[in-house]
């Protein structure tokens, strides 16, 4: 198996010390975006160029004349943060090709939440990751419009209350379930794509190092916990992070040239009710309905586990 | 200097943008403006034009790739047409915003619906307050050479501004026209290389893009202003060096046997050759008029066209996009709003014609100056008038 996998990159046990996205920027108390992004700058260094969407990070970061960005960014729009990446990423090469960038190694990241990903940015994001630009894509998904004001995505879990998919008489909240950004971004056969969270900080920036390493394009699928729009304590936000991964709501896995591996997988699965009583977007929920959530997120699980035991059998 | 050839013109513009040196191409395929990219992408493909190519999945990409590929200081081209423009629109904004010095060629296209892929200046008139310098070309040699100009022009230190040069869908980017192009160590000696004095680099971070609150966006916008408005003595003199250069002269507005003309007629793009011939038409028959060809457009030359009209008692605007419910036709209205504080200004009355492809003839141009005039002498302005329109 280890022959099939590229060389792996040198793993991280500490925190890099270095910040590139610093303290001062507006974001909530307890915001798992902010550390998360801070976490993934640390991993790509400085030697990068970050094009980010419009959306919390953006406008937390970067409001005139301030900036909290200690590396190059730009922020164009909201939809289109994978195309100003294919931009820059093709900018630097045919700059290098004629002599007038002499830098081998500049990363190119683009960053962008939920809605700028899997809705209003997807189309930028497949033909990006078709056109096989050599970028680094993060999504992190706090699972709805939160700049807006906490309005439902594609990525909003089945039963969350918002603003736009409100519990109500006739309505549980959210009636559709997640869609699954990491399998859309395999459907493209790139050569990375893996979760990650910053509840489990070395697993994130380790993934973000690979990723970088890799001569095409990577996607990881950064979860972030967001207290003012789940409703939940900004001192839990790391816990919730953790209680996502022990309950399979988010399995932290990372597909390499096709190949799936779970990198945390809890011998039994906690309750998905350990997670979900925690926040005041599912408060509402019956016993029931936290039940055929439950079974949804086994169900998932175990599927993703076939995934990666048909790979195990493929490679022997 | 090179020998002139027949050529199409959507050619000439390809060949253009390889003597510029394009660095990055992000396109997407349009009907009129195909044969500018696909040209581009075979040189690419042949060795001949060292650019990288992106065959983004939308025009909107196409834009945005754009606004990468100059953010890290590469000479930046796209192409595009009628809907594609429009799919663009919010990020052309970014691009004169962020001082991106991009040229683009539109090739100008009716918008659906319903679906019309034919000439007229409905894209482009829908983009006039993106912050772009803009023109319009008359004919194929005029496309070739304002486009080495826009790079010149955009990449000025003092000017930094994203270019669109909007020439007619079909009846210019389809036609073949004897074109003289440019040798290449001439073009070099012309267009320096581009240096972005802010480009993004891991050794010198800046953020760019930042958001501003109200305490600061008037601001940003008063900026913008002047430095589109400014723009225009860098453009004058551009096209005056590329006259001195390589003899053929361009001026913001330009004029037709207008010295002793009572009524002019003013055009933007192709049909500005057609109005020509109706000139001499009715020239023959003792009329006294003349034209006016109005080739910037953004920044207006508010001057430039007051010089022209000085003498003349009518001035008749044609224009090929309609403001639906609105006063009649935007460059029309523009012209008009020109005018409003002059002391001494001509009648102006606008015609709309030559929507989504409709030729207008050297009669149709006689036609509204007939129409013109009896509007005037019976007072009954107020309408819109379209030419050629089947009631």
């Amino acid at each position: 198996m280890e022959q099939k996998l590229q060389k792996q990159p040198k793993i991280f046990s500490k925190v890099p010390p270095e910040e590139y996205f610093v303290s001062g920027h507006r974001g909530c108390v307890g915001c798992g975006e902010a550390l998360a992004v801070r976490l993934v700058c640390k991993a790509l260094g400085p030697n990068v160029i970050i094009a980010n969407a419009t959306g919390c990070m953006e406008v937390v970061s970067s409001q005139l004349p301030n900036t909290a960005w200690g590396v190059p960014w730009i922020h164009t729009l909201f939809e289109n943060t994978a195309a100003v990446a294919s931009g820059i990423e093709c900018g630097l090469k045919v700059l290098r090709k004629k002599g007038r960038y002499s830098n081998e190694n500049t990363i190119v990241a683009a960053m962008a939440g939920d809605g700028g990903t899997a809705d209003i940015g997807m189309q930028a994001l497949s033909g990006a990751l078709e056109r096989g630009h050599r970028f680094v894509y993060i999504c992190f998904d706090n699972e709805a419009y939160m700049n807006t004001g906490i309005q439902r995505s594609s990525t909003t879990p089945f039963g969350a209350s918002t603003t736009t998919s409100p519990a109500g008489k006739k309505s549980i909240g959210q009636l559709t379930w997640k869609k699954d950004l990491p399998s859309i971004a395999i459907a493209h056969n790139i050569p990375y794509v893996a979760t990650a969270s910053p509840s489990y900080p070395f697993d994130l920036i380790n993934k973000v190092k690979k990723a970088t390493t890799m001569k095409g394009p990577s996607y990881l699928h950064v979860f972030s916990v967001c207290p003012t729009g789940w409703r939940s304590a900004p001192e839990l936000a790391i816990e919730l992070g953790r209680l996502a991964v022990k309950t399979g709501i988010f399995p932290l896995y990372e597909v390499e040239n096709g190949v799936y591996k779970i990198n945390h997988e809890p011998s039994k699965l906690d309750p998905v009710k350990d997670y979900l009583k925690l926040q005041g977007r599912f408060r509402h929920l019956s016993d029931d309905t936290i039940k055929e959530i439950e079974k949804r997120v086994n169900s998932n699980f175990i599927e993703l586990k076939r995934k990666m035991m048909c790979d195990d059998m493929r490679v022997v | 200097m090179a020998q002139k050839i027949g050529m199409e013109v959507s050619i000439a513009l390809g060949e253009a943008a390889k003597l510029a040196n394009t660095d990055v191409i992000a396109a997407y395929p349009i009907t009129p403006q195909t044969h500018i990219v696909e040209h581009i992408a075979d040189m690419v493909a042949n060795g001949e034009m060292d650019a990288e190519f992106i065959t983004v999945e939308s025009e909107h990409s196409a834009m945005s790739a754009c606004l990468g590929s100059a953010a890290v200081g590469a000479r930046t081209f796209t192409a595009t047409a009628g809907q594609g423009l429009e799919l663009m629109h919010e990020v052309l904004y970014v691009a004169s915003a962020l001082r991106f010095p991009i040229v683009m060629t539109v090739a100008n296209r009716a918008l659906s619906g319903p679906l019309n892929i034919w000439g007229d200046h409905s894209d482009v008139m829908a983009t006039r307050d993106c912050g772009w310098i803009q023109f319009f070309v008359e004919n194929g040699q005029e496309a070739f050479d304002l486009t080495l100009c826009a790079f010149r022009i955009a990449e000025d230190p003092t000017v930094m501004l994203p270019t669109m040069l909007s020439l007619d869908g079909f009846h210019l980017t389809h036609v073949v026209e004897p074109i003289t192009l440019i040798e290449k160590s001439d073009v070099d000696k012309f267009i320096p290389p581009l240096k972005h004095p802010f480009a993004l680099r891991p050794d010198k971070p800046v953020t760019m893009g930042a958001f501003a609150p109200p305490f600061i966006y008037t601001e940003t916008k008063k900026i913008a202003d002047e430095a589109l408005r400014s723009s225009k003595k860098v453009i004058v003199s551009v096209w005056d060096e590329f006259g001195k250069r390589f003899g053929r002269h361009y001026n913001p507005v330009e004029t037709y046997r207008t010295e002793d003309a009572k009524t002019l007629l003013l055009t933007m793009g192709s049909y500005s050759e057609t109005a020509m011939v109706a000139i001499d038409n009715m020239r023959t028959k003792g009329e006294k008029v003349g034209l006016i060809h109005l080739r910037l457009w953004r920044p207006f030359p508010f001057a430039e066209l007051k010089q022209t009209t000085e003498n003349a008692d009518n001035l008749f605007v044609l224009d090929r996009c309609i403001s639906l419910g609105g006063p009649g036709g935007p460059v029309c209205s523009e012209i008009k709003a020109a005018f409003y504080d002059s002391q001494k200004k001509p009648s102006i009355i606008g015609f709309i014609g030559g929507l989504g492809g409709r030729d207008m003839t050297p009669g149709d141009f006689e036609y509204m100056t007939k129409r013109g005039k009896e509007i005037i002498q019976h007072g009954t302005k107020n309408e819109v008038e379209m030419i050629g329109v089947k009631e």
